[in-house]
């Protein structure tokens, strides 16, 4: 009987399931009833696994049966690795690890081609530094909404953005910041993707010099920068960029006001107290003891015009506005938020700013008339650093107690806020009010549901949920610690990606699957629609180079134009790459000659990429088809050579090398 | 058929013999014969024939249209499969005919169009180049996939794993890993629906212009 009512749940569950999975397409095989229920196969496999009706509820939202594509794509920091994840959401599936910071062999980036060129861009001090600690993903946006285009990511060891073209998902530039050592607050992206806002995070004094600690008032320094994006170049713009000198309050995350708080940016901070460590107290306890750090409020729509006026000046190459100039301008004002804080998210509408307490149990709401109000009375009393502070109850709208380590906040289409509570390993649930409230069911500014995450969890993401027009149906809680989520592979533990149903009102979210980053630390991601990429299957044109997205006027466009060209001890190779060859075969150098290599791949079919790895040199390019790469070097070991492709193309794929003859 | 036309009934044809026939009699081989011209014509704008080649790793198929004086598809792809047989490119089949195909369509064209003024048999037999040209297209496309499936070059990278063959020009094969799916497209309709015209207006041609010659006939015997 017991058994019966089993059977009879799990069937009422998959039907129900199977409803909310509507709209796809019907799977293929045409002659197979629909499904209406489990069949005794189905139902036994849950039984002989131990499969809750939750269980088999959540397999049937996330399942993504062979030759189906998920409707999500989550672009994710990749942490240490330096480099970008392509996650397919609802499956979990990684679909590519974007090289960005860090050389990565199967991208060919950083072994001898145009990745070595984007790598050197990152220079620190004119040295390689060829690791990157990425943080923010930020994807380009047209009226607050993804469009899609492009992807910048910052590098906080370094203070360096880079910029990612979303037609070949592929890095296209690095640029270390002049001024600062470090960065946290970035990538965040401006509605039209007029500014990729890179915000500081530790201070230091402008421009990588020496001060010493005793003088970390007076000469230590937050500061904010500002990228112009060319959208058609597809690069940032510096000489259009511009910075903004920050009190050294150690400024964290930032986002960018959108609707009616549009050419605003919004940043929290952490160090009011100018803690700088030692025994004097520890940065723990030195950081943390005032009740309130600023909310930093800046008006970059009014720095725009401060530099126009000519009140700004150059440092190291790149605009800056002082902090005297910011304060006395309009540009900068604080308001104080509790305690230790984390996170700053402009609401979809742009009407408020969440500021998560970390260090105290509450989110707060700040509104953004009410500081424009304030700012309009005047009479605001100012800081050490003379910049104009709006007392918290004149600028606040709200406080909703939500638990123990508010961070991040991320929004869905019903009016509901996501917050992820580190402390108590949780994302919490909560309703807006004001012009929300109509969208849910609940009163505003309440705390709905606490749905237990594993394990301590950090960012939080929700499918288009920092945008204008959140997607709603799913949230991804980016778990810093997994500990018994996965096998036990040994102490250095993978990160736990855990998705989230948000698809019903109320308490009903539930946790749907776990997906382990066994390669670095993660910390931001954002959801995308599929639609919404229009990526390349093959390069447009034969002789493409990915570095400058056009035709590579040294590309080799025909076979029988493949030739080696000797000028003194100067080698250029003309060679062509197709299944399963390439041509020539041959190339023989002296000692001491200057090798440029040129390669060009003949394909136009999907998928058909071809590597090109030569022993000896530390060579290894991805001649995805239509694509030409230069290489350069000194043949400055003699001795026999291959270069053969790394990439299996074909069933003559261990044919397809030549010899490379250095004499001595 | 007068009414169908809108002819008026008043206007006649009148014959050497004194008889009468309507407007319309002689209207109508015309009118069918520059038709099949103009549908002739414009076939030569359309594909005649396709094949597709499907394999596991091509889950779209490769497909090569075939025009009377051009290719398209993926004949690129299906060059750089061949090059390990040591076949030439598609593009090189049939340069002959293909660079004369316009031109002889035109031709064809043009003696459809004759018939309207050559009011004997003779109309009939230069339509004939057009009722024989589907016949030689199927022909020379068999002669061309001979020769193409017969140039296999035995010291190519797999010349020695395939047999010479030639790919079906009608319905499903077979060659290597790959399946063929041959069709004739809508360019070959149109020359079929072409001939059929020819025929219809040929017919009509005999019913206006027989009694045409009847009469001259009669008239001539009568004054003898």
């Amino acid at each position: 009987m017991k058994r019966l009512f089993i059977f009879a749940v799990l069937l009422t569950l998959s039907a129900v399931g199977l409803g909310a999975c509507g709209g796809g397409a019907p799977s293929a095989g045409g002659n197979t009833p629909a499904p209406t229920g489990l069949t005794s196969d189905a139902a036994a496999v849950a039984q002989a696994r131990g499969l809750t009706s939750d269980d088999i509820y959540a397999a049937l939202k996330t399942y993504t049966p062979s030759g189906k594509t998920d409707p999500y794509i989550m672009i994710a920091s990749g942490g240490q690795s330096g480099q970008v994840l392509v996650i397919g959401v609802p499956s979990m599936r990684i679909l590519k690890e974007i090289a960005v910071f860090t050389p990565e062999p199967w991208q060919g980036y950083g072994f001898g081609g145009s990745g070595n060129d984007i790598l050197a861009g990152g220079k620190v001090a004119g040295k390689d530094v060829l690791w990157g600690d990425t943080h923010h993903p930020g994807l380009s946006e047209t009226n607050g909404v993804y469009d899609g285009q492009f992807a910048f990511i910052n590098d906080k060891a370094n203070a360096r953005v880079a910029v990612i073209d979303l037609r070949d998902f592929s890095t296209k530039q690095i640029l270390k910041n002049p001024n600062a050592i470090n960065d946290h607050g970035g990538a965040f992206v401006t509605p039209n993707t007029e500014y990729v806002i890179e915000g500081p995070q530790y201070a230091a004094p402008i421009g990588d010099v020496y001060a010493p600690l005793d003088q970390y008032k007076e000469q230590y320094r937050g500061l904010i920068t500002f990228w112009s994006f060319d959208r058609v170049k597809g690069r940032f713009d510096q000489s259009k960029s511009f910075q903004i000198e920050l009190p050294p309050y150690w400024q964290d995350l930032c986002d960018a006001g959108k609707g009616p708080s549009y050419g605003w940016a919004f940043c929290n901070s952490f160090n009011t107290e100018l803690a700088t460590g030692g025994n004097n107290p520890s940065f723990e306890a030195g950081t943390t003891k005032n009740d309130t750090d600023y909310l930093h409020i800046l008006n970059w729509k009014k720095a725009e015009e401060v530099i126009k006026a000519g009140k700004a000046k150059q440092v190291n190459g790149i605009t800056l506005i002082d902090l005297k100039t910011a304060a006395a301008e309009g540009i900068l004002f604080f308001s104080p938020e509790p305690k230790s804080p984390h996170g700053s998210d402009v609401t979809p509408g742009g009407e408020y700013i969440v500021v998560g307490g970390k260090l105290d149990p509450h989110v707060t709401i700040y509104s953004f008339q009410k500081i424009q109000d304030a700012i309009k009375a005047g009479g605001l009393k100012t800081d050490d650093y003379g910049v104009p502070v709006i007392p918290l109850d004149k600028a606040m709208e709200a406080q909703v107690e939500l638990g123990l380590g508010p961070l991040h906040t991320v929004f869905d289409d019903k009016g509901y806020a996501y917050t992820s509570l580190f402390l108590d390993s949780a994302v919490a649930r909560w309703t807006l009010g004001g012009p929300y409230a109509s969208k849910h069911p609940e009163p505003g500014w309440k705390l709905v549901q606490k749905l237990p995450v594993q394990y301590n969890i950090g960012h939080i993401t929700a499918v288009e949920g920092d945008t204008a027009e959140p997607g709603g149906q799913f949230v991804v809680a980016l778990n810093k610690w997994s500990i018994d989520r996965f096998a036990n592979i040994g102490p250095l533990m993978p990160q736990n990606f855990q998705l989230v149903d948000i698809s019903k009102t109320g308490d009903q979210m539930k946790v749907l699957y776990d997906m382990p980053i066994g390669m670095a630390e993660p910390h931001y991601a954002q959801i995308i629609k599929a639609e919404r990429l229009k990526p390349f299957q093959v390069y447009p044109q034969v002789g493409w180079n990915a570095e400058t997205m056009s035709v590579d006027p040294n590309a080799t466009l025909k076979e029988a134009d493949a030739k080696v060209v000797r000028t003194g001890n100067k080698v250029e190779v003309f060679m062509t790459v197709i299944r399963s060859h390439y041509t020539p075969e041959r190339v023989e150098v002296k000692k001491g000659d200057h090798v440029v290599w040129h390669l060009t791949s003949l394909e136009r079919t999907p998928d058909a990429t071809h590597g090109f790895g030569l022993s000896g040199y530390n060579i290894n390019l991805s001649l995805e088809p239509g694509k030409t790469e230069t290489i350069e070097f000194d043949a400055t070991l003699p001795g026999t050579f291959t270069y053969y492709c790394t990439e299996f193309c074909s069933a003559l794929h261990l044919e397809m090398l030549g010899y490379f003859l250095v004499q001595p | 058929m007068n009414r169908f036309l809108n002819l008026d009934p008043d206007v006649k044809v009148l014959l050497p013999d004194g008889s009468t026939h309507n407007l319309a009699d002689y209207l109508l081989p015309s009118a069918f014969l520059m038709l099949a011209a103009l549908i002739l014509l414009i076939s030569m704008f359309l594909p005649y024939w396709s094949m597709k080649m499907t394999a596991p790793q091509y889950p779209k198929g490769l497909v090569v249209n075939v025009y009377v004086n051009h290719l398209d598809g993926d004949m690129r792809e299906i060059d750089e499969l061949n090059h390990y047989l040591g076949m030439p490119p598609l593009d090189n089949g049939g340069q002959l005919e293909r660079s004369i195909s316009f031109v002889a369509i035109g031709v064809f064209g043009l003696l459809l169009i004759a018939g309207v003024f050559v009011h004997n048999q003779w109309a009939a037999i230069i339509a004939l180049p057009v009722i024989g040209y589907p016949i030689v297209f199927i022909a020379d496309l068999f002669y061309i996939l001979y020769q193409y499936g017969h140039s296999i070059d035995p010291k190519s990278a797999l010349g020695g794993a395939i047999r010479p063959f030639t790919p079906p020009i009608l319905g499903v094969g077979k060659v290597g890993q790959f399946g063929t799916i041959a069709n004739f497209e809508i360019g070959f309709y149109f020359v079929l629906a072409s001939i059929g015209i020819v025929l219809i207006g040929l017919w009509f041609h005999r019913a206006a212009y027989k009694p045409l010659a009847d009469a001259r006939k009669r008239v001539r015997e009568s004054k003898a």
